[in-house]
């Protein structure tokens, strides 16, 4: 275990991300997801990152330096037949700097971002058996939405699937 | 998935115990505010100290204290002192030997069970004393 704690919540800096945060941002990622995707991680800079798009938002967590985690979101209108509404797509905090009020800073701050488009709603889609992720949630407050997410499998193309 | 008595009047004397962790409160006390049998309560309450979720506390104004972390412990860890949750959602039929068309209805009626039983665990699951404190909080506000 790595002794150096980590940086208290009021030494991290919330701030869009730049170009040259893309390489923190994957290596985070990678230590969590463990698949690297560096296009994946371009693409999304891309999309979300340049700031082209006001209602896009791609927020780093940064203390001494270094890039501690990242939020990613963005208000959509009818979405799922819903009035417009913030999204937050993924969140992020490297492990070690965890439990210090990182998580919850980004969030407030993409939250922050959202109510200055004039959205009161913000929702997010989580794996069930992510437990960690959904315990963070919750503890901001967030409770089920009025949704059920669904799927099905395909027949692979080709089948004679009916 | 249906709660117990029991396992309500655990998760009432938890939330209790833990939103005024410096006190100790007894079955009585407990018991009066949700209008159950105290004797009932007492039970309840051993089994949560035995799982050291409370204390007891003996002597003069003695009774039981919050002992987990509120942050850590979940809606489900209580929960699982008092039920099997591990068993699968159970068919309404009864045990008999069946026709495979019937084995099908109840298979298929026993998978929808089953996905509202996940639901429901992945709720419990992600829900700590800590922040159920917080929406007692905001539902008094
Ligand atoms: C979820 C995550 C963003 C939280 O970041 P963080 O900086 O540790 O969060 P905070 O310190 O602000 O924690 C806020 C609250 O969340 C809850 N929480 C955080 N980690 C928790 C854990 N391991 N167990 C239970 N609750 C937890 C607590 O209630 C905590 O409040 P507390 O510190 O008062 O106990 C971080 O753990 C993470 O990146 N996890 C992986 C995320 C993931 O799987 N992403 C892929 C899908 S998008």
């Amino acid at each position: 275990m790595n002794a150096a704690a980590p940086a208290p919540a009021a030494a991290v800096r919330v701030r869009n991300v730049q170009a040259g945060d893309l390489g923190d941002v994957a290596a985070i990622d990678l230590e969590i997801t463990r698949v690297p995707k560096p296009e994946y991680w371009a693409e999304i800079y891309h999309r979300y990152g340049t700031g082209r798009r006001q209602q896009r938002f791609f927020l780093v967590a940064e203390a001494a330096g270094r890039i501690e985690g990242f939020v990613i979101g963005e208000v959509r209108d009818w979405e799922f037949g819903s009035p417009r509404c913030g999204w937050v797509f993924a969140i992020n905090v490297r492990p070690k700097a965890r439990l210090a009020g990182i998580g919850s800073r980004l969030l407030g701050a993409i939250c922050e971002g959202f109510r200055h488009l004039g959205v009161i709603k913000v929702r997010t889609l989580l794996g069930r058996d992510n437990q960690l992720i959904l315990s963070f949630f919750r503890s901001q407050g967030m409770m089920a939405a009025p949704f059920i997410p669904l799927e099905i499998d395909l027949e692979p193309q080709g089948t004679d699937g009916k | 998935m249906k709660l117990q008595k029991n396992t309500l009047f655990a998760l009432y004397s938890v939330l209790e115990s833990a939103s005024h962790p410096e006190r100790q409160l007894s079955a009585g006390e407990i018991a009066r505010k949700y209008g159950i049998s105290p004797h009932h309560l007492a039970k309840v309450l051993h089994t949560l100290a035995q799982a050291r979720v409370v204390e007891s506390v003996r002597g003069v104004g003695g009774g039981y204290r919050f002992a987990g972390n509120a942050k850590r412990l979940t809606l489900m860890d209580v929960i699982e002192l008092f039920e099997n949750v591990s068993a699968p959602a159970r068919s309404a039929a009864p045990r008999r030997r069946r026709a495979s068309g019937e084995a099908g209805v109840e298979r298929a009626l026993a998978t929808v069970l089953a996905e509202i039983d996940e639901i429901a665990k992945a709720t419990f699951r992600s829900i700590s004393i800590a922040t159920m404190l917080k929406l007692v909080e905001r539902r008094r506000a």
